[in-house]
């Protein structure tokens, strides 16, 4: 069918509107972090000056960074693949009061899940001074990512058919869940497995009230050097930060691109 | 059935997880802020409901999620449509991943985003003061943190609306157009009506989301009175746990509500009826 012409003119420049408000400050936070001195503008030169200054003052953050993610990521591939199997199992009332339960930390503030994680495990004082800590608040964070994921990985393959058949033949409950369950679920794991990491490497609401001096993750050093840095060492620890997260979510859209028709992704960082 | 009951426990090991580590805390923080103390003469909750200071910090917030999520619905529904209605052009598939790329961005990014493009040294500053001499910053106060909000808001309800846009049955448009319909009257008795349960549904989204943004006004000034900010003021700066346990009661709650709203609105629609 043919669209209006004035529809389709209104629509493109609002589409490029809107892209340009998207992209053009990270363009600019881009620029900024390799230029020489941003108030003097680019004909002051290029330099990876500031990239070398923020791995000097940060490279702690982000090492730490990648390390809660990835022990996020065994957390919440460990229990919640066999939680999104269990929802899958049993369709009924109680799953979806289970999925809505496992999902209020997402719906509530961040800023609410930190100070009741502070008020009830704060005084365990290894706990506290621990990494582990923010990694408890990013398991309670992502798990609903997890499985939403991995549960859309479930559906459509019968699984449910297929895990009976494979017990009549005889077959353990263990082996049905690594030879059956975990390779049908396969993709689904993935996606969440990325949705996992990305949102863990940028998780901030929770992570600054859950910190200490000695395990401050990125975002962390991000607020940190945009309170105090100059313009150009903050742009460039935000370029290191965009460059962490570009493989990760070009991933998440070439598997968004492959298995559904229109590619919107199931993810959103802690604003 | 016997036997799909011996699964049931593969799923404890993360219902622990939420019990120990979620509800039970959030169960003790409700609790803070309805026990009186620190010569307090009333509980928390009583205390956030009267004096000004709070709820105009609640107004300030609900007025500004509201403006966001607005002004969101009202850009992302041509840009969507635009893109639900042109499946390929050349360039479609960056120009998506430029779209979706900024859903990784927490707020504390944002809000430095908004600093380089609105606040003392950004371009709109810069741009204006060679035009017209006169200085414009906008990023420290309300208006960046509006801002912050479009950009973090308008990525997550683009998806959303697309799809919804992409659900609507030709055969009703293309009947209407046969039929001699203008293409603003197809668009007001026949696309809005069909896509008011994906609106109200990324509104509420919309507004949930910006009711408890935190990081993004973190980064653009601690000064901004909006209620994430006055939940960590009373934390970290007043020692006042008992008021911000009760604050955070009453946000988490009120963000759950709207979204479960939303939600539960979105699957009726779902179903189509």
């Amino acid at each position: 069918m043919r669209h209006s012409r004035c529809d389709t003119r209104l629509g493109l420049a609002a589409t490029l509107a809107v892209a340009a408000f998207l992209i053009g400050p990270v363009l600019l936070s881009i620029t900024a972090g390799v230029t020489r001195n941003y108030f003097v503008g680019l004909s002051s030169g290029l330099t990876l000056d500031w990239i070398a200054q923020v791995w000097d003052l940060y490279a702690d953050t982000i090492w730490r960074s990648y390390g809660v993610a990835l022990a996020t990521l065994a957390i919440t591939t460990t229990i919640g693949v066999p939680a999104a199997w269990v929802l899958t199992l049993f369709p009924g009332r109680l799953s979806r009061l289970l999925e809505e339960l496992l999902t209020l930390p997402v719906a509530v503030p961040g800023l609410a899940t930190a100070l009741a994680l502070i008020v009830s495990w704060g005084s365990v004082g290894w706990l506290r001074s621990s990494v582990l800590f923010i990694v408890i608040g990013h398991v309670l964070f992502t798990l609903p990512f997890m499985v939403r994921a991995v549960r859309a990985g479930m559906q459509g393959a019968d699984l449910v058919v297929l895990d009976e058949a494979a017990a009549t033949l005889g077959a353990s409950r263990r082996r049905r869940f690594f030879d059956i369950i975990v390779p049908a679920a396969r993709s689904g794991i993935v996606t969440g497995a990325l949705t996992v990491v990305t949102l863990s490497i940028g998780e901030f609401n929770l992570t600054w009230l859950l910190h200490t001096p000695l395990t401050k993750t990125l975002p962390v050093g991000l607020a940190d050097s945009y309170a105090s840095m100059r313009l150009e060492v903050a742009s460039a620890y935000t370029l290191v930060f965009l460059l962490m997260l570009l493989p990760l979510m070009v991933g998440l859209q070439w598997i968004a691109a492959r298995s559904t028709r229109h590619g919107s992704l199931g993810l959103g960082a802690s604003t | 059935m016997g036997r799909r009951r011996a699964w049931l426990v593969i799923a404890a090991p993360a219902v622990v997880l939420f019990l120990a580590f979620w509800l039970l805390p959030m169960v003790k923080l409700a609790g803070i802020g309805a026990a009186t103390s620190q010569g307090m003469d009333a509980s928390a909750y009583w205390l956030v409901v009267t004096q000004p200071r709070y709820w105009q910090s609640l107004i300030n917030t609900v007025a500004l999620s509201l403006g966001a999520t607005l002004a969101t619905l009202v850009i992302a529904l041509p840009v969507s449509r635009f893109l639900a209605r042109h499946p390929d052009f050349p360039g479609r598939r960056v120009l998506m991943s430029l779209l979706l790329f900024p859903l990784a961005f927490p707020g504390v990014v944002v809000g430095f985003l908004v600093i380089l493009a609105t606040g003392r040294q950004g371009v709109l500053n810069t741009l204006s003061k060679a035009l017209s001499g006169e200085p414009v910053v906008l990023a420290y106060g309300m208006a960046g943190l509006f801002i912050g909000y479009l950009y973090f808001l308008l990525p997550r309800t683009i998806g959303v609306l697309m799809a919804a846009v992409e659900g609507i049955d030709k055969h009703w448009l293309e009947a209407a157009q046969t039929l001699g319909a203008s293409p603003w009257r197809r668009f007001v008795d026949i696309e809005l009506p069909a896509l008011t349960g994906a609106l109200t549904a990324a509104g509420a989204m919309c507004f949930a989301t910006a009711m408890g943004a935190f990081g993004t006004v973190f980064t653009l000034g601690t000064r901004i009175d909006v209620l994430p900010i006055t939940i960590y003021d009373e934390f970290t700066n007043y020692a006042n746990l008992p008021v911000a346990a009760a604050l955070s009661v009453v946000l988490g709650l009120a963000t759950w509500a709207v979204l479960y709203l939303a939600n539960s609105l979105a699957a009726r629609t779902a179903r189509g009826n």
